[in-house]
């Protein structure tokens, strides 16, 4: 249905190998979709805060949308819209009948559906940020849904979060650690998570970022940066079109 | 046709969009209508009495028409979208309120998503394209024939999302007992198997024909329930 729609830019990703001819990683997947990075993680661990933060940093350099999953349905999308980080034609809330982890990972039609209306009615976009609603430490996308998933939790939330670790701490392909200019005031330990974070997720990434000092979630950012640049974790059309229209 | 392929597409877990939806429960819940198990009840019952009907006589009726069509060379399979057409117009008129409408076309290209990637078939792409997607019982008599399900069951399967859907919304809203949910699912059973009967056995009859039952007090539930600047479900 949007096979017309690949990104030209898609196929000029400058590439240098130490030895020409002789390339290692397969070839890139062609993209006739945006790249979808999922923002999930407990509730108020700051993951409104760090999508608009990344609206802040990314909306001038990426055709960009973002897709909400508040629990109270627009809650989340109104407070980007208000913040005026990115176009409210950029932003789509989606209802979760009180599952919010159910239209992430269960039942992903919601979303798919969100993602699709907003390539339709935007044209070509390079990113989509799907956020989850706040949920607990076992919430985590559906494959079929996101390419790549960011799990933020903060470290007012107690700084044993990364050794209790589920399968948001310890699979998300990026653990943002979140308010560490907090970290004084509620007695947390900053090496303590640092290193249960280590043992948990073995080589995966963590950022520790507080968006009080950084407004623009610089390391997030780049994260993100790479993964739209390098399609990282992209396998192109995975199913279906809904095809209705 | 395989009898697990029947469980997969009744299995509340079949991934079409419903648990965003509560039918209206969660609209009779706020207004103080719905606040108990005898209160679910009711509801149920008049879900059972006019929403079942329709939505699994016209279910039925897509399913008689597709499995036709699977049958059918290809070449006489432009013959076919006439009824799907006057079936979605016919639904159109018996759905007046716009959030239903909305609600049921939602429904159905989610589970539209979730049949083509369950039972491919080419019968999908002659349901008549809307921007919103086919109403949800279009989109699951479609899936139903590519399934390989009897037209009766489709409409089983019609009646039972019918009841299954709220009664779901109502444990998660009100905390009811989820036992005592099941049980009385159990109980109208019964009611249920006839309303999937009785639809089955009009599926022939020409789309004006089919069962017209309407709610007003729903429609404007559901009017209201849309204006919500907070709610948990879609519908």
């Amino acid at each position: 249905m949007r096979a017309d729609h690949a990104y030209d830019h898609d196929e000029t990703v400058p590439h240098t190998h130490p030895e020409p001819g002789v390339d290692p990683h397969p070839p890139l997947p062609r993209l006739d979709r945006a790249v979808r990075i999922g923002i999930g993680g407990p509730v108020g661990s700051g993951k409104t805060a760090l999508v608009a933060a990344l609206c802040r940093a990314l909306a001038g350099e990426l055709r960009l949308a973002v897709v909400t999953n508040d629990i109270y349905t627009t809650e989340d999308a109104d407070f980007l819209k208000r913040a005026g980080v990115l176009d409210p034609s950029r932003i789509r809330a989606v209802e979760t009948g009180c599952c919010p982890h159910t239209a992430i990972r269960d039942d992903i039609s919601a979303n798919l559906d969100a993602v699709e209306e907003l390539e339709e009615a935007l044209g070509p976009l390079d990113l989509v940020l799907v956020e989850s609603g706040g949920d607990n430490l076992t919430a985590t996308f559906s494959k079929g849904l996101v390419d790549q998933q960011i799990f933020v939790v903060d470290v007012a939330g107690g700084d044993k979060v990364p050794r209790k670790g589920g399968p948001g701490v310890t699979t998300a392909d990026l653990l943002v650690i979140n308010k560490t200019d907090l970290a004084p005031l509620v007695g947390a330990d900053l090496s303590v998570m640092d290193r249960d974070a280590r043992a948990r997720r073995g080589t995966l990434p963590t950022i520790f970022q507080s968006i009080a000092q950084d407004p623009h979630a610089s390391q997030v950012a780049d994260w993100v940066r790479h993964v739209v640049a390098h399609a990282v974790g992209v396998h192109g059309h995975d199913h279906v079109h809904a095809g209705a229209h | 046709m395989h009898r697990t392929a029947y469980l997969l597409l009744a299995d509340g877990r079949f991934p079409s969009g419903g648990h965003a939806h509560s039918s209206g429960l969660e609209a009779a819940v706020a207004a103080g209508r719905v606040t108990d198990l005898p209160g679910l009840e009711a509801f149920l019952h008049g879900r059972l009495s006019y929403a079942a009907p329709v939505t699994a006589a016209f279910t039925a009726a897509t399913h008689l028409s597709a499995a036709r069509m699977g049958r059918a060379p290809c070449s006489t399979h432009s013959d076919v979208k006439v009824p799907f057409l006057s079936l979605d117009r016919e639904l159109e008129a018996r759905t007046v309120s716009p959030a239903l409408r909305l609600a049921s076309r939602r429904q159905g290209r989610a589970l539209l998503r979730a049949g083509r990637n369950t039972w491919p078939s080419e019968v999908y792409g002659h349901l008549p394209k809307h921007a919103d997607g086919p109403h949800q019982p279009l989109a699951l008599g479609v899936t139903a024939a590519a399934a390989g399900l009897s037209t009766e069951e489709a409409a089983q399967v019609a009646a039972y999302g019918v009841l299954t859907g709220p009664a779901s919304a109502a444990v998660r809203l009100l905390g009811l007992d989820p036992y005592q949910v099941q049980n009385l699912l159990a109980r109208m059973a019964g009611v249920c198997d006839e309303i999937a009967a009785a639809a089955a056995a009009v599926a022939h009859k020409s789309p004006q024909e089919l069962p017209a039952h309407a709610a007003p007090l729903a429609d404007i539930s559901a009017e209201l329930h849309a204006t919500w600047e907070v709610r948990l479900f879609a519908s």
